[in-house]
């Protein structure tokens, strides 16, 4: 039977909590060749020197964390919040509640809460990516996670966060609860490369607050098996000209059960919203796509966008976008195609010479790509060089 | 001699191309399939560009699908040879590699495939510089700033031809199809193509230095004005039902429209029969 809604709904405490005793290691050199080559999946420059921060936790255990840019502040959320104390009082638990659910619930209870904070500085710019990453280790156990993320005043960084976890790892949950505030005119590229394993549950609870004039781009990868992910941020766009992006890219294999989406509410004028997914469903693997924009401001644009293809009987895409408008000076609108691989294109390719195989990885590669054209080249390029080892290992 | 039996007699020295046998085609399976194409026969030798005319619905682009093995077109009788060599039953990538190319009618637009990753599959089993090649034609074609676009989405019907010429060249096959080249397309458009595709066609060489071969299908003829053309037929519910000398054959079309021209050709056929009998 294909996967249903109640699948998702877990008990948390049924998940031990997560080593907090493991090493904390000097260098990421120390990491053994086989992590390395895992984390470098994920999109981890694990040499580090062009990065300017890095951030891997190994289940509730912070192994490394390194700050190597004067625009960036780069640490765990403990140390962060002992350093501002400011941090507790208006960022944490502010933009994702504690009482959301169940598990924000939990990691709200979890007392040694692991986690990144990542803050660019007012008027600082910062060209190389902050990396993170999130590694599970122990089976049955889960990973509790707050990130705080803050762009102060005019600021502008591009985080890559990647995912992953033992190879064999039996059922373990991650909770991930991440508060981003994009201050005025500030602008974060973030961008998440999920490579998880077949037994775990994965449910991050995300959200953004835009002032005026700021921006979030996000992008959103998964391309290997998963057991449930469920994961729809939202965004409230409360400044005037604020804008977000999300591109999401999914290959559901095997049995995963991916549902996924995000969500605007584009409060303030001349706000905009672009979500654009590209979902691929094979074996007997399960994706829902969902988007949500909701147009309240004067002058707000949104567009979703939506494009699935099945490759099996036993395979499902569920496209649900929905648009909200409470305002006669909103313009949103959407587009949603699901349909099999066009033989005809295949056709085509062979027609310049590649094989049915080849013409069809041409084809599926080709489908899973993101449009760059709006980010800043050199994020584009990275980004991309992310997404092709990605792709290339899959 | 005089000089037109030399020229055929070289001819006849020239390797076979395309040679198609009574040929039946049908499409659709079960209780609808229906014959498309009935008992054709068509031979091309290396160096002879032919010309098909005929109205819609005749089996033009069928004949095409047919000879690329396109699936869905069932041969139910009959053969086609290219090279000497038996294709009915190979994949569309195998004959491709054998020397046939095709520009097609309508190409499909493909999200995420760029034309530019057309262009090197184009060249992939070719060793010469992949990147100045695609340039130099690129520009002449005048389809630099598509390289880096998904092929054929949003091209209007000039571009998605240049794009598929500039394509065919790269991949450099011994044997043309050309379906419909110059429909929808401006007459700018068609003078540009026409001469690329004349030049590649080797019709500015004399007869016997030709090599490549090639069909040309056309019910509006435009790009005849522009390349040279060795023999035309005229194809009619499924068979060729009239060949002739290319000039003559519009001549007659464009005066009279495909019916009167096919009723000529079969009483002309019908005298040659008494004749033959």
């Amino acid at each position: 039977m294909k996967g249903t809604k109640n699948e998702l709904d877990l008990d948390p405490s049924e998940f031990t909590e997560g080593d907090d005793c493991q090493p904390e290691i000097k260098s990421l050199n120390e990491l053994s060749p086989e992590m390395k080559e895992e984390l470098r999946r994920v999109g981890l420059m694990v040499e580090a020197e062009q990065s300017a921060g890095t951030y891997l936790q190994q289940d509730q255990s912070v192994s490394f964390c390194q700050e190597r840019s004067a625009n960036v502040e780069v640490m765990p959320i403990q140390a962060a919040l002992d350093k501002h104390e400011w941090l507790g009082r208006e960022y944490s638990w502010n933009v994702v509640p504690r009482d959301l659910d169940q598990y924000t619930e939990d990691a709200a209870k979890v007392e040694k809460v692991q986690g990144y904070f990542i803050r660019s500085l007012a008027g600082h710019i910062e060209k190389a990516p902050v990396q993170t990453c999130l590694y599970m280790r122990g089976g049955g156990s889960k990973q509790v996670v707050h990130n705080i993320i803050i762009a102060e005043e005019g600021s502008e960084m591009n985080i890559v966060t990647g995912c992953a976890a033992q190879h064999g790892i039996s059922r373990a949950l991650h909770e991930g609860i991440s508060e981003f505030y994009v201050k005025k005119n500030a602008k974060i590229t973030f961008t998440m490369i999920h490579e998880w394993e077949e037994g775990i549950e994965v449910r991050p609870r995300s959200a953004i607050y835009l002032e005026e004039g700021a921006q979030f781009i996000n992008n959103y990868v998964i391309l290997k098996p998963v057991k449930a992910i469920q994961s729809n941020p939202i965004a409230y766009l409360k400044g005037d000209n604020s804008r977000v992006l999300f591109q999401t890219m999914v290959f559901g294999k095997e049995k995963s059960y991916i549902d996924v989406g995000s969500r605007a509410i584009l409060d303030g004028r001349n706000t905009s919203a672009e979500m654009i997914t590209r979902a691929i469903a094979t074996d007997a693997s399960t994706i829902i796509a969902r988007g949500l924009i909701t147009g309240n401001g004067d002058n707000a644009k949104g567009h979703l966008e939506c494009r699935g293809m099945i490759l099996s009987n036993d395979a499902r895409i569920d496209s649900i976008p929905e648009l909200d408008a409470s305002n006669t000076e909103v313009d949103i609108t959407h587009e949603a195609a699901v349909g099999k691989i066009a033989q005809e294109e295949i056709q085509y390719l062979q027609a310049r010479g590649a094989t049915e195989d080849e013409a069809t990885s041409m084809i599926i590669n080709g489908f899973l790509s993101f449009d760059f054209s709006e980010l800043p080249p050199e994020i584009a390029k990275e980004t991309q060089r992310i997404i092709d080892i990605t792709m290339d290992a899959s | 001699m005089i000089p037109e039996a030399i020229e055929a007699t070289k001819l006849k020295e020239k390797q076979t191309m395309l040679h198609i046998e009574n040929l039946t085609v049908s499409v659709g399976n079960g209780g609808s399939r229906k014959a498309i194409l009935k008992d054709l026969n068509l031979h091309i030798s290396e160096g002879e560009v032919h010309v098909l005319f005929g109205p819609n619905g005749s089996g033009k682009s069928t004949l095409v699908s047919a000879i690329l093995g396109l699936p869905g077109y069932n041969v139910e009788r009959g053969t086609i040879k290219f090279k000497g060599q038996d294709i009915t039953g190979m994949s569309i990538d195998e004959r491709v590699n054998m020397g046939i190319g095709v520009v097609f009618q309508y190409p499909p637009a493909i999200r995420g495939i760029k034309l530019n990753d057309i262009a090197n599959l184009a060249l992939k089993r070719k060793s010469h510089e992949v990147a100045t090649e695609t340039r130099s034609l690129a520009s002449r074609l005048n389809v630099d700033q598509f390289l880096q676009r998904d092929v054929n989405l949003g091209f209007s019907g000039g571009e998605k031809k240049r794009s598929e010429v500039m394509q065919i060249m790269l991949q450099d096959p011994d044997f043309l199809l050309l379906d419909e080249p110059d429909s929808g397309v401006d007459v700018e458009n068609v003078q540009l193509l026409g001469n690329e595709l004349s030049e590649f066609l080797q019709r500015e060489e004399i007869p016997n230095k030709r090599r490549k071969a090639g069909l040309i299908i056309t019910h509006l003829g435009f790009m005849l004005n522009y390349i040279d053309t060795d023999r035309a037929h005229v194809m009619c519910e499924g068979n060729l039902l009239c060949s002739g000398k290319p000039k003559e054959i519009l001549d007659a079309i464009l005066e009279n429209g495909f019916d009167k021209c096919v009723k000529t050709c079969l009483v002309n056929t019908q005298e040659q029969e008494v004749e033959q009998s």
